[in-house]
């Protein structure tokens, strides 16, 4: 059953082109993302990496189109699942295929979660909606659902309300609603940031298998090093709405090719470094009304020279293949 | 209650640095600048100005009504019942024959007598229990706390009108009756915005950072919340006086509030419905006052708190 | 939930008792002659006099005359009016046609109040967002006592749209006219609660989920934002009727409609203290009554509440 018509199942799964979404509210213009360039295969774990307001949530959000418009634009770019450009098609087959095809999880489970419906409500609403199933069938499948990620009891807690589960439980529950309707794609969005330590691993390790048993293609947003190094096949660093750096997991963190994945990095605190200062990162990321001219990250950068901070923006660079790196002195940078 | 003394503070530079608050610097005189800020928030407001054009002219008619007219509101002869528009009586003669447009200005008077007195007494009554119950909580908050809910289980006219009739004495007018009536009914909205102002500052993050640092709770509370409740407290009130005028009509209309001679636009409009298929200017007019002035007051408190509160837009 | 009934079981029955001892004691406390201050200003005979004294227990102690008449209350004797006629009886020829027009204003208001408050809250900033703002500015503070004689001179005797005035066995249409003006009296506060709460409720995170699950626009708004915002709507309510019981006594008074307000404000004028007391007490509980339902119907709407 197709959702949208004109899907190649052969074509590339996702490819985000070139997006522009810029945010106009009576303060000025905010471009909140700025050629944003990625894509994703079946199976495959992207993580989106960057610092909060660097504009990682919305092209999720954009992806998902979900983006609040007004005051939310996308003035240009392209979002193709399999060779269908979703900025393209009506909103009718939009809503479609989300859920059906892209689902998403939220970081607060529980400002995410109705908190007047019951669990089983929210989860057999996506049977009822979108597959027509009776209430008894849909409720059958949520309780088969809420098994698959783990809920203990899932029988008897399927009229529970979201207040009445733990955190981790909740996020379970966001993560058996996304899954519902066996998508593609899954957009996770800081998806155990609200969480404890030993819970975040939990949820990440359920996360990664039901994306092997799904082949699913998962693209994970969030600001944890720590966390896209255990799972993430690919990592795309934004900064300040543009992708700067692309690039397997392993060679981003053997030798970063920008300088902002590289003073990301050395900002993690290590073991064998202690009693050393850590190295943070000088001054703040800028204003999305109002971002510098050239590279972005220029008056942060300790690489930074006159031609970074001159329009044009650095291109991305082609650094290795299957690699990018946005920055006029890549090769200082990984050669350093 | 060393209230007032608390309210001064603001006003005096602090010579100590005020918690956490005073590291920021320029930000300990942030109550001043919301108040700034609203201010230059109201000075664009186009319906403040409405409303306060409006209530001027209707304190001006409550304290000189010959500035508007030269007639005697209470001459009525009765060979001018019901008679059309003549000379300086521009609305015409009631059933009594009296004259309508100098009725309705000289109703102005009770109206904002009793408004603003009953509104007074109100807000002393709500300020009082409401810093009370706030502060010291426990027992106190659920005495007072229980004692508004019984209030509230009392529809308000019901009420007025078993007090009202309950104070008004043989002879008088009736003005004491029903300010008492409406003050001691509609003190609760300006409670509960005091109590819970003083409970949300009591829980404020710097509140408590401050009271590790030793300054007293008090103090932080006075100097830093207070002056933002009173924004709120101003707004109840404005908006309760645009309420009990009408209440004060409400109460005149059905008997229970002015009586024995008295002028007000409540009377008046009681007295004409009866008569509104023969004449209708002595029910139009005093319904577009009493209508206009409560309309005022809502406006004004509506103003303020849109600018006090931007998000609420 | 069993606990929240039982907690609001108890503060009810508190303020039950609070509320008619305050009814009662201001009617009879401290009172020279407490029979005049029922009688007003016209006099009694001696007769009635005795009837009154009997009736009140006006010779025994103050907590036995309120214990008296609690107990009247509780079983549906009211007395008699000081024209002679039982006032249960009274209640019992009025209220019908009371009920009947505070539910259709109820109606009328609601359904106005939570359609026109979701589309102003949907187009927040719009022009029939601006329009719905000012005119609900307009309506708030229209006092009944303009608005029903306004209406009816103008509706009712000028254009001849509605019939001017309406009998006890009043037909739905010969009561929409003061219904209206009666439901004006709450649809400003309730649309604009609804609005506030619309608007608060589409920026929350659920919202941008129901969206994420592909659900319509209307599923969304209609199912997964409106039941948030009825909440304080709803609590709205309770305090609403005390509003409908107070502008009915005016609304009634003006359409001449022989109900309940129409016998309250009647007994002020002829100064029957007995009938307007025993009006006033029966609509503080129903009033409290109806509170009591509108908390366990919060309940119902808000599971964190039902759980706590």
């Amino acid at each position: 059953m197709d959702v949208v018509p004109g899907v190649d199942p052969r074509a590339p799964l996702l490819e985000v082109t070139d997006l522009h979404v810029e945010f106009r509210t009576q303060y000025g213009v905010a471009k909140a993302v700025n050629g944003a360039n990625f894509w994703l295969s079946p199976g495959e774990t992207l993580a989106i990496l960057g610092e909060s307001g660097c504009g990682k949530s919305v092209t999720a959000q954009a992806i998902m189109g979900i983006l609040e418009s007004p005051p939310g634009y996308i003035t240009k770019g392209s979002i193709m699942y399999r060779g269908v450009d979703l900025l393209g098609i009506p909103e009718e087959q939009r809503r479609k295929v989300r859920a059906n095809r892209i689902a998403m999880i939220f970081q607060d489970a529980l400002s995410a979660l109705n908190p007047v419906y019951t669990v089983g409500f929210q989860l057999a609403e996506l049977f009822r909606m979108h597959r027509g199933m009776s209430r008894a069938e849909a409720k059958r499948r949520s309780i088969e659902l809420l098994d698959q990620v783990k809920i203990p009891g899932a029988k008897d807690r399927i009229n529970d309300y979201p207040h009445q589960f733990s955190g981790g439980m909740r996020q379970r529950v966001m993560i058996a609603m996304a899954l519902a309707l066996d998508p593609e794609v899954l957009i996770a969005d800081e998806p155990t940031t609200a969480l404890d330590v030993t819970v975040q691993a939990q949820i990440m390790g359920l996360l990664a298998d039901l994306q092997k048993q799904r082949n699913m293609g998962l693209i994970l947003i969030t600001h944890d090093m720590g966390v896209v190094a255990d799972v993430a096949d690919r990592i795309s660093v934004m900064y300040a709405g543009k992708v700067v750096e692309e690039a397997p997991v392993y060679d981003i963190y053997a030798r970063p090719a920008h300088p902002y994945t590289r003073a990301l990095l050395e900002s993690i605190p290590r073991l064998d470094m202690k009693g050393q200062q850590l190295n943070v990162i000088r001054g703040l990321p800028p204003a999305l009304t109002d971002v510098p001219r050239g590279c972005a990250f220029n008056p942060r950068c300790r690489y930074a020279k006159d031609a970074c901070r001159q329009d044009p923006a650095p291109p991305a660079y082609s650094v290795a293949p299957h690699r990018t790196a946005r920055c006029h002195f890549f090769r200082e940078v990984l050669g350093e | 209650m060393s209230d007032p003394n608390a309210i001064t503070a603001v006003e005096a530079p602090s010579l100590q640095p005020a918690g956490p608050r005073g590291r920021r610097g320029k930000s300990s005189d942030k109550p001043r600048s919301l108040a700034g800020d609203a201010w230059i928030d109201l000075r664009r407001n186009k319906i403040f100005w409405v409303s306060v054009v409006l209530v001027a002219v209707i304190l001006l008619m409550a304290a000189w009504p010959t500035l508007f007219t030269s007639a005697d509101p209470r001459a009525c002869t009765l060979a001018n019942q019901h008679g059309g528009a003549t000379g300086t009586a521009y609305f015409g003669y009631d059933f009594q024959g009296c004259d309508v447009f100098a009725k309705t200005v000289y109703g102005a008077r009770n109206s904002i007598i009793v408004g603003i007195m009953s509104t007074l007494l109100a807000g002393v009554i709500g300020l009082f229990f409401g810093l009370a119950a706030g502060y010291f909580g426990g027992w106190v908050d659920a005495v007072l706390s229980r004692g508004v809910d019984i209030m509230l289980g009392i529809p308000f006219l019901l009420g007025a009108i078993v007090l009202s009739n309950r104070l008004v004495t043989e002879k008088s007018d009736g003005v004491l009756a029903v300010t008492l009536t409406l003050g001691l009914l509609t003190w609760t909205s300006a409670a509960r915005v005091m109590r819970s102002a003083v409970i949300a500052s009591k829980n404020q993050d710097y509140v408590a950072a401050g009271r590790m640092l030793g300054a007293t709770p008090y103090r932080l509370m006075a100097r830093h919340i207070l002056p933002n409740s009173i924004a709120s407290f101003i707004v109840v009130l404005t908006i309760l006086l645009g309420t009990n005028i009408a209440s004060e009509a409400t109460l005149s209309f059905l008997g229970v509030g002015l009586k024995n001679d008295a002028i007000s636009w409540g009377i008046s409009i009681s007295e004409a419905s009866p008569y509104a298929r023969v004449a209708t200017e002595p029910l139009v007019w005093p319904s577009i006052f009493l209508a206009a002035t409560v309309l005022a007051f809502i406006m004004l408190g509506d103003a303020i708190r849109d600018a006090f509160d931007p998000k609420l837009r | 939930m069993f606990r929240y009934i039982v907690r609001r079981l108890l503060q009810m029955v508190l303020t039950f008792f609070g509320a008619t001892f305050v009814v009662f004691a201001l009617t009879f406390a401290n009172q020279d002659d407490p029979l005049q201050a029922l009688a007003g200003e016209r006099p009694i005979t001696e007769s009635q006099r005795l009837a009154l004294t009997e009736r009140y227990h006006l010779n025994e102690s103050f907590l036995t005359q309120y214990w008296y008449y609690m107990k009247g209350l509780l079983t549906g004797d009211l007395g008699t009016s000081l024209t002679g006629q039982k006032i249960s009886a009274m209640l019992a020829n009025a209220w019908p046609v009371t009920v009947k027009l505070a539910l259709l204003a109820i109606v009328i208001a609601a359904t106005i109040a939570v359609t026109a408050g979701v589309y102003s809250a949907i187009k927040r900033g719009g022009l029939f967002d601006n329009v719905t703002l000012i005119a609900t500015l307009v309506v708030l503070a229209m006092p009944i006592v303009v608005l029903a004689p306004l209406a009816q001179l103008i509706f009712g005797i000028k254009l001849g749209w509605f019939p001017p005035t309406a009998t006890r066995d009043a037909s739905l249409w010969d009561l929409l006219l003061p219904a209206l003006v009666l439901g004006s009296l709450v649809i400003a506060t309730e649309l604009r609660v609804t609005r506030t709460s619309v608007v608060e409720n589409l920026r929350a995170d659920y919202v941008r989920t129901a969206r994420a699950k592909g659900l319509t626009r209307r599923r969304v708004i209609w199912v997964h934002v409106l039941r948030n915002s009825l909440i304080p709507v709803v609590t709205l309510i309770g305090v609403d009727l005390g509003g409908l019981m107070s502008g009915a006594i005016v609304t009634e008074k003006i359409f001449n409609i022989p109900g309940v307000g129409f016998n309250i404000a009647r007994a002020i004028t002829t100064e029957d203290g007995p009938l307007v007391v025993g009006f006033v007490s029966v609509l503080v509980i129903i009033f409290l009554v109806v509170n009591l339902l509108v908390d366990l119907l919060y309940a119902a709407l808000d599971p964190r509440i039902r759980y706590e």
